[in-house]
This record gives C-alpha cells, structure tokens and sequence, in this order.
C-alpha cells in the first residue's frame, strides 16, 4: 500500500514536472463541432477549412488580415493573359518526408478537380498545371481569370506517392468506402497531426521540418483541438480554465465573461452578409393562390419591407451590438466592396406604408418568411423580431422556422425555391464581390456552379452582362467600378434586403498573448502565440 | 430455458427489422443530408451526383431495403458526417456510453437502496423528510439542468472536476476505459451523478415503499416477536424481500439509462453513443442513426431477456407458474 502510494506520488510528481517544464506551450481550444475529416480535398465545411490550413499548404497563404504571402510557391509572374509562371519552394518536405515537387502540384488539381470533391469550386478555373521543371509550373485556366490568386490559398497541396500508395486518388463521398486521408494527413504544413479521435479531440504538433519552422510566429508546442457541442459547457470549460480559446461564444455569455478575470472575449466583424430575399420569379405568389398577383415583383413593394425593417433596434435588442448593419450584400475587405454605397434606405413605415398603397396593396397580403434556426447568430430571434415590424405596415406576415436541412433545402433548388419571402447569409469563398455576384444576384442560366443560392431569382439583364465581364477583365479599376455598378443597380432595385454583418465572439484566456481573429472565424495556429 | 431464450432472439430480429423500417419512413422528416455534406459553393449538379451515389433519390422502402440487405452482409454504411465505417465508430463509442450507464447505475442503487431503507424505517424522521423532498428535486429537474448546475458549482466555481470530455482514457484491446487513470476516473463523475440521479430517486422510493409494505407482514412481527436483532429483521428478511421489484425495475432502466445518456453526453461532450446519434440527428447522418437505432433496439431485447431469466432465478414461484401454463 505504501509502496502503491509512493510510486502514485512519484507519478504525479513527474507529471507535474513535465507539465511546467519551460518549454512547453499546450494551446487547447474548442468549438461547437467536429472536424469532418483530415482530407483537404473532400470537404468544405468552416473547421474542416481552419485545420485544413494547418497541417497542409497551398501555392499561397492568406494572412489574417486577409492579404495574400508565398506559401509553396515563392514567386509566380503572369506570362499571358491565361498563363501563370509559379516558381516553387525548394526542399521542401512532407510530413512524412516525400520531397515536394511539380508533379505534386499537377497531381492535386486533378484530384481535387473530381466531381466528388466539395473543394473542386476553388479551382475551377484552372484549365491545366505543366510541369516545366521539378520546381516551376505553368499554370493554365480557362480565360483570364482576374481572382485565380485569391482562390489559390485553397488549392491544397498533397503528395502523390503518399496519395497514390494508399489507394486514394478518388475522392470517396457516399461510395460506401472510407477514405485514407481523411482519417491521415500528411502535408507539408506547420503543424502535424499526432493523435485523432473523431468528436473528442484532434492533436497536433509542429512539424519542425516545416520550411518556415525557423521564422515561425507562434510558440506554441502543441495544440489541442476538442469539440464542445453544447455552448454552456463550451463557456464552462473557459471559465474552469480548461480551455485557452473557444469559439463561438453567445452573445448572451459576453457580458458574464467579460466580468471574469483571466478571461475576455474577442470581437470582430465577419465576412458573412445576412440577408432577406424575394421571389422575384413566379407570377402568383406561394402565400397567395389563386390571386394571380406576387407583390414582390414591384420595386415599391420591395422597398416598403426594407423601410419597415428596424435594423438598429435588431443590432441594439437582438445582436446585443455585435453586428454591423450593412447596406451591401458584401463585408468591408472584400475585394471591390463600395464604401460610398454602403448607405441603408432610412427606417420609416410610415413611408413603408405609402409605397404599398402605391403599389395596390394598401391592406397588405399574405406572406411568409422562411428562416433558419440553427444556422447564423440568433437567426431565428432576427426573424421573430422582423415579423411584427412587418405586421405594423400591414402584412400579413407568417413566421416559418426551422432547422438547417430543411431550411436550405426549402428555398435552395432541391424544392425548387419554395419560398416567397427568406433569410440567408452568404461570405464570398474567395473573398471577391464576383462570388457573391454570381451566386445570389445572377440567373441559373448562366452557366454552372451559378446562381445556387439566388433562390428569388433576382434577374436583371444589365447585371448580368456585367456579371460577365468582371469575370475576365484584370484590370483592377475596371473591375472595380463594373462591381459597383452591379451593386448600386441591385440596391436601386432592391434585389434584396442586407441585414447585417454578425459579429465574431471568441472567448480568450489570458494564458494566450496573442491571437489574430480572422474574418472567417477560424483559428490560424501559427499565428497564435502563449504566454 | 433454450427455447426460450431462441424465441426471444428470433423476436429480437423482428424488433429490429420494425425499428428499422420505422425509422427509415421517419427519415424523410429530418431534412436532406446534402446540405450539410457540401459547402454553400456546391453546384447543382454536385448535390445530385451526391445524391445518387448515397442512393437518396430512391424511395424510402428501396433504401430500407438497401440497408437491410448491407447489414445482413455486416456493412452499416459510412456515415455522412465523419466518413468512417458505422461499425468502427459505434465500437469507439459503445465503451463510453457502458461505462458511463455501469456507474451511474450502481451509484443509483449504491446511494438508493440504502435511503431507501432508512426513509422506510424511519418514516416520520426528520433526515427521511428531507430526503424525500430532495428526491422530487430529482425526479423533477430536467437532466440538462443538472448537468449545467453541476457543472458550474463542480467545474467552474470549485474547480475540482473537468467540466467535458472522458479525459484521459486507457484502451485495453478495442475497449477503452476511464478507470486506470486518475484523470479518466475523475472525468466520469459529473456526467455519472447526473445519469443517475432520476434512477437514484426512483429506487430510493421504490425501496421505501416496498419496505413499508414488508414490514407490515405477518413474518416481519413473527421475527420481532422471536426477539432478532433489528439489524437481522431489517437487512436479513425485509430488505430481501423488496429486492424482487427492485431487480426487475433497476434492469429495465438500464436501458432508459443508454436512452437519457443521450442529453447527459451530449450536455458533457462524453463521447458515447448518446451524442453520436444526437450528432447524427443534427446532420442527419442516415446511416449512423439508423445503426444506433437497430443497435439500442437489439440492447433492449437483450436487456428485457436478461431481466426475465433474472426473474426466474430469484422468484421460484414464477418456475411453477411457467411449469402448469407449459402442461395445459
């Protein structure tokens, strides 16, 4: 028994040595879901993308402040308008120590092309990768493509022969097979994965054979990624001191938080728009059979929900300040946002109510508003706010709420928009007002991979022949004033109604000096740094 | 005995095949899974070529079928959210949520039945009142709430306990255990405590009925008469005699225990079968939630078998009963 104990105390005693050497620098971390997996090619999906960026590299590297740097590529110069020369990194090695070249590059377009990879929109433009030697590409896309560069921090690097001796260059989703990297990584990356276990936690540490290991900003030793799902034991496990940042945290806990000591709560902007859209495409309204009318086809209609809308008492009441209310349907620092348009129509229902008379419609119609309840900041409480501002200029509005799946399916095309009135957030993947363009304001048929989420089918002629010439024009100032000529008619018309900006909250221990909060709200671990 | 014990197996696979069918018609109403399998960048055409491959297009009964084909095979599909065998998943978890259930049940009898019989001898005590009122506490408050509570006084405030997770776990063969490590022993005690407090409560009154009820028998006063000692009348005659009930009712809940650990887990990030399948509902992962499902259908049978032979053993009266219904 005395032994037992003895030998228990020299246990805890060395684990408590071990634990305070000098050196050490744990980072743990949590939020509210699991990684869906470690392949960089399969998923595109908000954790999945942040840790992604840490055990692998693409050509370039997006900086916190979303600037671009050389990550595997160190310099690159345009040699026509549709070709780019990349010089590569030398000597540099995967985890598991393959020698990165050309043919790794040419070898990861092609897998993460494939129809089955969610990654495949980030390279879409590329036509072809030529290797012209072991350390220099030429890189080929369809057309001048003016935002190839912002997209490239997407277009993860993997090794071929690792890939190609674990049987896995098909991407596998839904085949009934499992996948070899998605349960195994191996990048060139700051960081390596030591030890993963799905839903309790993820482990990583440096890889000290990264080339930038040298001139490395973080400090950390090693980094402990856990999901909490529920968001009280997420704060609680902050508060307890079990955790040195976690993310998100509600809005209701900030104040709570802040009053602890040791602890704060870091505020930012994100880059996601959330908006409400129309049905600007059926000739009778869904809320409204028989009638053979849909209001929302008149600009005056339009414009009378939007005055009705009170966004600062949603930013004040239900955000709890931490929103931005925006004009735009694009964040400020991205590509091409208008400052001088980011003016909101001014909140008055008595004018509101005008325009529908003008309209025809002075004892309102029926409508309802579709709204997710498990997606964006309080979403669900925005809409039950919005409901009576709209009943007050004499709507009859309808609040339908519900979760995600169905919600997206809903008004997305799987059912065919089946909705009049809705709420929907979007942030441009590539960090450029076009995908938001072509995404939420142009028509189906323009072609693939566009207009998946402009469920209202917002359509006018003169931005969609914009829409194609910002698509090639690479002169910055060009592009520049056709985007906004893009935005100022789609705010004339109303093609939507931008709410607000939700704000990011991390909750951060003092255990961490610094921690740069990207737009995009994911953890850059090597830009995190601990006391 | 043999037979029976067929019987009920074969009936399992009924149960299972219902469960099944059942939850499949329920999965039109979840939501569509693609949604959350792709980014928002998706195109058309990605989601239905997705849609095809999973074979979600097809109608409900051609997809039950499909998955009962493939489980008759011993595949379970690949869940959608984690992209790893169903199986290899629900046996990373399965020793979890046991472990979690085997504590919480024998702190609900460890701490039950003793109150049990002291509220039971001591009915108008002062401690019995208290204890009685305690317990509606416990049968009232919901799980989640518990949980919570224990989880700011426990973790936050008194910083005695983990707050989430198992901690550190030790695996022995495929099964992995909180118990050989102080930091995984310490672990279980939060989310134990709150599993197991309904049980708790609803022994403890079970206990304490059925002692009032013992010690009003004829033999309960015969044995006092005979001049025995209280300690022998209370633990060696009437305590024996209200276990029956208890046996019966602490199995049965065994499986409410599995089916509770889902708020319990999930408010404890515990990694079992209970937030997977919560996980799984969230994502509407098919194949995960179907699995769990035929999975906890196959452990209630189970259960209910267990219980039954049980019953068997300790009442010899039953044996008799079973005996003449057999000669008719």
């Amino acid at each position: 028994m005395t032994l037992r104990l003895a030998v228990l105390g020299l246990a805890a005693g060395l684990t408590l040595a071990l634990g305070s050497s000098v050196d050490a620098k744990t980072f743990r971390y949590a939020t509210g879901s699991d990684l869906l997996g470690l392949d960089p090619h399969s998923n595109n999906e908000g954790p999945t993308n942040a840790m992604k960026g840490n055990l692998y590299e693409g050509l370039l590297h997006r900086k916190p402040d979303l600037s671009l740097q050389p990550s595997l590529a160190t310099e690159w110069t345009q040699t026509a308008p549709d070709v780019w020369r990349f010089k590569l990194r030398q000597g540099v090695k995967f985890h598991q120590g393959q020698a990165f070249t050309a043919d790794d590059v040419v070898f990861s377009l092609a897998r993460q092309s494939q129809a089955t990879s969610d990654m495949a929109y980030a390279v879409a433009s590329i036509k072809e990768i030529k290797k012209v030697d072991d350390h220099t590409i030429d890189l080929v896309t369809k057309g001048p493509d003016p935002v190839l560069l912002q997209n490239l921090p997407l277009f993860f690097i993997m090794s071929k022969s690792w890939v190609e001796q674990n049987n896995a260059v098909t991407v596998e989703r839904g085949a009934g097979k499992t996948n070899f990297p998605n349960i195994n990584a191996n990048g060139t990356g700051p960081f390596r994965v030591v030890e993963r276990i799905p839903d309790t936690r993820t482990v990583l540490e440096p890889n000290t054979a990264w080339w930038g290991h040298a001139t490395r900003t973080t400090n950390i030793t090693r980094a402990v990624f856990q999901p909490i799902g529920n968001p009280a034991t997420r704060v609680a496990a902050l508060l307890s001191g079990e955790m040195d940042l976690v993310y998100p945290v509600p809005l209701q806990d900030v104040d709570r938080i802040k009053a602890q000591g040791g602890v704060q709560v870091l505020q930012g902007p994100e880059l996601r728009t959330i908006f409400l859209g129309f049905d600007q495409w059926r000739d009778e309204s869904l809320d409204m059979p028989g009638s053979k009318k849909n209001p929302f086809k008149d600009v005056r209609v339009r414009k009378a929900f939007y005055q009705a809308i009170d966004i600062n008492a949603i930013h004040r009441v239900v955000m709890r300040g931490a929103s931005a209310p925006t004009a735009l349907m694009v964040a400020p620092g991205i590509q091409g946002f208008p400052e001088e348009l980011n003016k909101r129509l001014p909140y008055d229902p008595e004018a509101a109510k005008k325009l529908l008379a003008e309209a025809g419609y002075p004892n309102g119609f029926p409508v309802t508003l579709d709204c997710p309840n498990d997606r964006y900041v309080n979403d669900e409480a925005i809409c039950l706010a919005i409901v009576p501002m709209i009943k007050r200029i004499g709507i009859d509005i309808k609040l339908n709420a519900q979760t995600r799946s169905k919600h997206f399916n809903k008004i997305g095309r799987t059912e065919n928009n089946m909705t009049s009135f809705y709420m929907l957030g979007w942030t441009p993947g590539s960090y450029d007002s076009l995908n938001a363009i072509m995404n939420l304001m142009n028509p189906e048929s323009m072609g693939t991979g566009h207009a998946e989420w402009n469920s209202g089918r917002y359509n006018n002629a003169k931005v969609n022949e914009l829409s194609d010439k910002i698509k090639v024009e690479t002169d910055q100032l060009k592009r520049n004033a056709m985007i906004r000529e893009v935005f100022k008619i789609h705010q004339d018309e109303v093609g939507h109604i931008p709410l607000h900006q939700q704000a990011l909250a991390w909750g951060v221990r003092d255990s961490v000096e610094k921690v740069w909060q990207r737009p995009f709200d994911d953890v850059d671990l090597r830009f995190i740094t601990m006391k | 005995m043999l037979a029976f014990i067929v019987r009920r197996l074969i009936q399992s696979i009924i149960v299972m095949l219902a469960v099944a069918f059942i939850a499949f018609s329920l999965f039109q109403f979840t939501g569509d899974p693609i949604n959350n399998m792709v980014g928002p960048e998706a195109s058309a055409e990605t989601r239905q070529l997705l849609r095809e491959r999973l074979g979600l297009d097809k109608p409900f009964p051609i997809q039950f079928l499909h998955f009962v084909g493939n489980v008759v095979q011993g595949e379970f599909g690949v869940s959608y959210r984690l992209g790893m065998k169903v199986e290899d998943i629900l046996v990373q978890r399965l020793p979890a949520t046991l472990e979690l259930v085997a504590v919480a049940a024998l702190l609900a009898l460890a701490v039950g039945v003793p109150l049990g019989v002291y509220t039971g001898l001591h009915r108008y005590g002062a401690v019995s009142r208290l204890m009685l009122t305690l317990s509606l506490v416990g049968i009232s408050l919901p799980t989640f709430l518990i949980g919570i509570l224990l989880i700011l006084v426990f973790a936050v405030w008194l910083g005695w306990l983990p707050s989430f997770g198992r901690g550190k776990v030790v695996s022995i063969g495929w099964w992995t255990t909180n118990f050989t490590s102080w930091d995984g022993f310490r672990s279980i005690i939060l989310p134990a405590i709150t599993l197991s407090l309904f049980q708790m409560t609803l022994i403890m009154r079970l206990v304490r009925a059925e002692m009032l009820e013992v010690l009003r028998t004829d033999y309960i006063k015969f044995a006092r008469a005979r001049g025995l000692t209280n300690r022998a009348v209370n633990f060696g005659h009437a305590l024996k005699n209200t276990l029956v009930p208890v046996i019966t009712i602490t199995g049965l809940q065994i499986g409410a225990l599995i089916a509770f650990a889902i708020i319990t887990e999930t408010v404890f990030q515990w990694p079992g079968m209970g937030l997977l399948f919560l996980q799984a509902i969230q994502f509407v992962d098919i194949p995960v939630m179907s699995s769990y499902l035929v999975l906890v259908a196959f452990l209630f049978v189970i259960i209910n078998l267990v219980v039954d032979l049980l019953y068997y053993a300790v009442d010899p009266r039953l044996r008799i009963d079973r005996a003449a219904v057999g000669a008719h």
